[in-house]
């Protein structure tokens, strides 16, 4: 096991920049999730710490040791493919065993590996197989089973659940929850899908552009995220912006809004249907999706913001009806308008 | 319905018997000189023995014992599989490093490959003739003849070996780095093997083109290295008079290849097709 910290670490493309000076400390048995829109530079920081990537400039330190130019086989890190990358030609077996051979381990040590770990993932009668033979979700697993036989310092994770369907998404996640708890070893892990990264990680890293926005627990980017993105990024349905002319003024004071702020996040969750007299926001009901669980109720403000509210019951209105709704006032976020950081 | 229908007997009747027509065409030359190299050169001028002719072996037993058939054959042999076996040898090393570590100027490097296809042959007789015979002292050798039938095909080696190398998806070899594999380790374990039926129709291209080379093995051998091409290139007289000899070299000379081509004909189509047929 091992810590990874990253320094200074910098990737461009001749002129062009994908990755500006990111700072980040992982520790030992830490299950880190970077999450971000397509094109932010996750996979490529994911890759630069596998060392499938070049960096530009900075250092990336595994444990005591600065990797930069160690090759990835020898970094002690092991990677799982969101394609799964396994070895078309080779039985399930051979795909495991490939790296140990390359290792120059004894047949003895490889053999005992490869089946340990194809017990704990449940593939043990499907080594003799090729992948040809076998369901998305079966080579997920043997992929993630090369990387445990190789028994590293570091599991890296690229977006490993993109390619299966819903249900066994919502598996495969658990299992790879459940064999973080066993083994507790450091775990990097890619993703787009905030729920994903909300119910993995110990720690998110939210990048944009290339650049950390926020580093912190899911909870505390749940509660307390430092800019718009972020409030945006996290959380499902997203966040929702208002306006001060979306707010009563008079509801607003009593709530002792900060006046300063030019826009205000609130959750649809935490939006609570109200009287007209003590609404914060007012806007006419534009459809309702009713989940059976909960509803989303779709507004469009009077400053033209689309806003979701996530109610236990659908509202007993018609389409164009005024929806009268309140928070408390903790659960309101307050943004700068120019910078969109958090007030 | 009707267009349907009709589409129905083009294709069920008349696409078939164009087929064959074009077939036909194709092959009867081919049928031409087989039937021919059982004619006595006297029968093999006169039309009216096209078809009714006594067959004689004569050309064949004439070839053999008086023109030295396997001499020429062997230099065939010798030349074809060495000079693919050496175009692999480059080729595969070359395709790799473009396929999987590509720099700025790879796609450059390749069209530039590709053009020196382009450069008429003719254009550099000369040169090679005179540095071959008087500096190289390499005329007329089968290492000379294994080098250009090497050189000639590089180019279409690396580029079939190219496309097939970049079909294999860039993360199995990624995965393969992650798992400590060497250079030499990642072509023999995991690039060769994805790769196997490209290098295969590679293999088997290349060797068709050696086999079938006229212009440099005509022009630089006389007698030590001269292969099948030139064998029917001695054969051949401007007054066409023995047509039953030459037909009988060239059918013994093209026979090889031809049993080849017919067994292998799914990877050839393949690989001139660059993969493109499943």
């Amino acid at each position: 096991m091992a810590s990874v910290t990253l320094k200074d670490v910098r990737k461009s493309y001749g002129d062009v920049s994908v990755i500006h000076d990111v700072d980040l400390t992982i520790n030992d048995g830490e299950f880190v999730v970077f999450v971000g829109p397509s094109g932010c530079g996750k996979s490529t920081l994911l890759r630069m710490i596998a060392g499938l990537e070049d960096i530009t400039g900075g250092d990336i330190g595994i444990g005591d040791v600065r990797v930069n130019e160690v090759a990835p086989s020898k970094r002690g890190v092991a990677m799982v493919f969101q394609t799964y990358a396994l070895y078309p030609h080779m039985t399930v077996y051979n795909n495991m065993a490939f790296g140990l051979k390359q290792a120059k381990l004894p047949a003895g040590e490889i053999d005992s590996r490869v089946r340990a770990a194809a017990e704990v993932l449940h593939i043990t009668e499907y080594l003799s197989r090729t992948p040809k033979a076998l369901s998305g979700g079966q080579r997920q697993r043997v992929a993630i089973g090369r990387a445990i036989v190789r028994e590293p310092e570091v599991f890296l994770f690229d977006e490993p659940l993109s390619n299966l369907d819903a249900a066994l998404r919502v598996n495969t996640r658990l299992e790879i929850a459940r064999l973080h708890q066993r083994l507790g070893t450091t775990m990097i892990y890619v993703t787009h899908d905030q729920v994903e990264a909300m119910t993995l990680a110990d720690k998110i890293v939210v990048l944009r552009d290339g650049r950390i926005e926020q580093v912190g627990s899911p909870i505390e980017l749940y509660d307390n995220p430092r800019n718009t993105f972020v409030a945006q990024f996290i959380g499902s349905p997203k966040m929702n912006f208002l306006d001060h002319s979306d707010l009563s003024s008079a509801n607003a004071k009593a709530l002792k809004i900060d006046p300063k702020a030019g826009i205000f996040g609130i959750r649809p969750e935490h939006l609570k249907p109200t009287t007209a007299a003590k609404a914060l926001i007012s806007a006419p009901l534009e459809l309702v999706e009713n989940l059976g669980e909960y509803a989303l109720v779709h507004m469009v403000t009077e400053s033209g913001r689309e806003m979701i509210a996530k109610m236990d019951k659908p509202p007993k209105a018609a389409a164009g009806d005024m929806i009268h709704l309140t928070a408390d006032a903790g659960s309101i976020h307050c943004f700068d308008a120019d910078t969109g950081l958090r007030i | 319905m009707s267009a349907i229908g009709q589409r129905t007997k083009f294709s069920t009747v008349f696409l078939p018997i164009l087929a064959w027509l074009v077939a036909l065409v194709f092959f009867f030359p081919i049928f031409w000189m087989v039937l021919t190299s059982f004619k006595t050169d006297a029968d093999a001028v006169k039309p009216e023995f096209l078809f009714m002719f006594t067959p004689t072996l004569e050309n064949y037993t004439n070839m053999t014992e008086n023109y030295d058939y396997w001499r020429f054959a062997v230099n065939s042999v010798i030349t074809t599989v060495f000079a693919t076996a050496f175009t692999l040898f480059v080729g595969v090393p070359s395709a790799y490093a473009m396929a999987f570590n590509p720099g700025r100027h790879t796609k450059d490097i390749l069209m530039w490959m590709l053009s020196t296809k382009m450069l008429p042959a003719a254009a550099v007789l000369y040169p090679m003739t005179f540095l071959t015979k008087n500096f190289l002292n390499l005329f007329d050798t089968h290492f000379l003849i294994i080098l250009v039938l090497s050189l000639i095909n590089l180019p279409i080696v690396i580029w079939m070996l190219f496309t097939y190398f970049k079909e294999i998806p860039k993360e199995i070899i990624e995965a393969g780095k992650m798992d400590g594999v060497s250079v030499w380790g990642e072509i023999k374990d995991i690039v060769l093997p994805l790769a196997w039926g490209g290098l295969a129709s590679t293999a088997l291209l290349c060797f068709i083109f050696c086999w079938n080379e006229a212009y440099w093995t005509v022009r630089l051998t006389t007698t030590d290295a001269a292969t099948l091409s030139k064998l029917i290139e001695g054969n051949r007289a401007p007054e066409g008079l023995f047509f039953g000899r030459l037909s009988a070299v060239s059918t013994a000379a093209v026979g090889p290849i031809v049993v080849l081509g017919w067994f292998c004909q799914k990877q050839l189509v393949r690989g001139l097709t660059f993969g493109a047929v499943k």
